[in-house]
């Protein structure tokens, strides 16, 4: 786990000194990470579509599920071991608004 | 004859070897370009001087984004995911054609002959087949699914694979219309496939199963053989947070080298008989396992969050003989033909980094924005890439 922790904050990863998420390393985490399989723009790859108009149907608590936990028999995995549940609400809400485009 | 005709004169012959100098043919062989994924540009770099050249801008979303050369090395096709279909003239250093050609898309190929491109699409799912000199399209091959691992294969031959449907089917466009052999049952969620640099086995990765599935293209009749059944079976699978590539298809010697998915470690297969002949455990889950071109060793990196490190691998102990960090998110490594040097893009530190292959030692590094695939021109000479 230190390995893994090390890891993340040399990729410049999450801020784990406090409990606020760092708003940058979110942003970059969702278009370059969760951007290889729903593309760099959100658009879609082998995962769907992830922008503001696909996801209107659901609330940010499910959206924070499921990024935690992921979907169990597809390939969308769990972010649980990477990410709080502080920083998987806040990409939760940033997937829903707009500004994402 | 006055200073100033003088002047002049000396102006007009500086100016014609100016002149002179740009008409000097450009010699493609020791070129490359890089994909800068995130401002949709690409870097000519050169090998031998060990810099990059020109940027060439305007080619869309570069995310994923791959390319395939010529047979003369003068063009590239650049691959891009919004659907973007790109001739680049690496002589002129210009775009020389681009259309769009869907509204999703996931790699190509192009023909033995240089005479046909083919797109692999995510949305509509499907490959579309365009001439390479016009990029006007000549067939459209609608598969009801993402299609993935697209290659060429000898023969005016493409291959490629459906994600949701586990069909693989082969476009030979040697004739008039296209005629397709599909072969059902290849598997669970094919994610990427290979063939190999003979053009005979084609190889897919499954996430959706234990195993890979192969296809013997010297077969009338190519069915599928189960390869590692037992891969992965009695191990809980470990998240996936980039799906490996097949496409930098490693044959150390008389082993394929394949990356795991869900695993942390490269699986070794006896290239004859497709058994398993060896596991090596590794940092984190491979993305690219690449043989250096001698076959002596191969390369491997990581998946995020591990996507830092590099590890060395010798192919005959099978274990690995060198560790190191590049730098944050190394995306991509590309062997000089002849395997002497390797250059890695390290997409975090807007880097390509190139080290010899013999010591390991950097010898140099190049800027670039937001690095992700870099592409030799050799490639232009090579089945499957």
């Amino acid at each position: 786990m230190a390995r893994l922790l090390l890891a993340l904050l040399l990729a410049g990863g999450t801020a784990w000194a406090d409990d606020s998420p760092n708003p940058d390393a979110l942003r970059r985490l969702v278009h370059q990470d969760c951007g290889s399989c729903h593309g760099l723009t959100l658009k879609g790859g082998l995962g769907p579509d992830i922008r503001p108009q696909s996801l209107l149907h659901y609330d940010a608590e499910i959206l924070a599920e499921v990024i935690l936990d992921g979907i169990p028999g597809t390939a969308m995995p769990p972010w649980r071991p990477l990410i709080t549940t502080a920083e998987a609400e806040w990409i939760a809400n940033y997937l829903l608004q707009s500004e994402t485009q | 004859m006055t200073r100033v005709a003088n002047s002049l004169i000396l102006g007009f012959v500086a100016s014609l070897f100016i002149s002179a100098a740009q008409a000097e043919p450009t010699a493609t062989g020791d070129l490359g370009l890089v994909i800068e994924r995130a401002t949709g540009s690409l870097l000519l770099i050169d090998q031998s001087e060990r810099a990059s050249l020109a940027r060439i801008e305007g080619l869309g979303d570069l995310s994923h984004a791959s390319l395939v050369y010529s047979p003369d090395e003068r063009f590239a096709y650049v691959f891009g995911r919004d659907g973007g279909l790109t001739k680049v003239d690496i002589v002129t250093r210009t775009i020389a054609n681009r259309v769009i050609q869907a509204g999703n898309s996931i790699g190509g190929a192009i023909s033995d002959d240089g005479r046909l491109v083919a797109v692999s699409n995510y949305e509509p799912g499907g490959v579309r087949i365009f001439d390479a000199d016009t990029l006007e399209m000549v067939a459209d091959i609608p598969t009801g699914s993402k299609t993935i691992g697209l290659v060429d294969a000898p023969g005016s031959r493409f291959v490629f694979t459906m994600w949701d449907t586990g069909e693989t089917w082969i476009a030979d466009m040697s004739g008039a219309e296209p005629a397709i052999t599909k072969i059902p049952d290849m598997g669970e969620n094919p994610y990427d496939a290979l063939i190999t640099g003979d053009g005979r086995t084609y190889i897919t990765g499954l996430f959706g199963e234990d195993g890979m599935t192969a296809l013997d293209l010297w077969e009338d009749d190519p069915q599928p053989i189960r390869v590692l059944p037992d891969y992965g079976r009695g191990q809980e699978d470990l998240p996936v947070y980039k799906m490996p590539h097949l496409e930098g298809w490693a044959l150390a010697g008389r082993e394929f080298v394949l990356p795991a998915v869900g695993q942390h470690e490269v699986l070794w297969v006896d290239a004859d008989d497709l058994s398993e002949t060896g596991r090596t455990q590794t940092y984190g889950q491979p993305v690219f396992a690449m043989a250096r071109p001698d076959g002596r060793e191969v390369w491997v990196n990581f998946a995020h969050p591990l996507n830092d490190t590099i590890q060395v691998l010798d192919t005959v102990s099978k274990e690995i003989v060198h560790e190191f960090k590049p730098g944050p998110a190394v995306l991509h490594m590309e062997f000089t033909p002849r395997g002497h040097e390797v250059w890695i893009s390290v997409r975090d530190a807007g880097k390509i980094m190139i080290y010899d292959t013999q010591t390991y030692e950097k010898v140099g590094e190049i800027d670039a924005e937001s690095p992700s695939g870099i592409f030799f021109t050799a490639r232009a000479h090579k089945t499957g890439l």
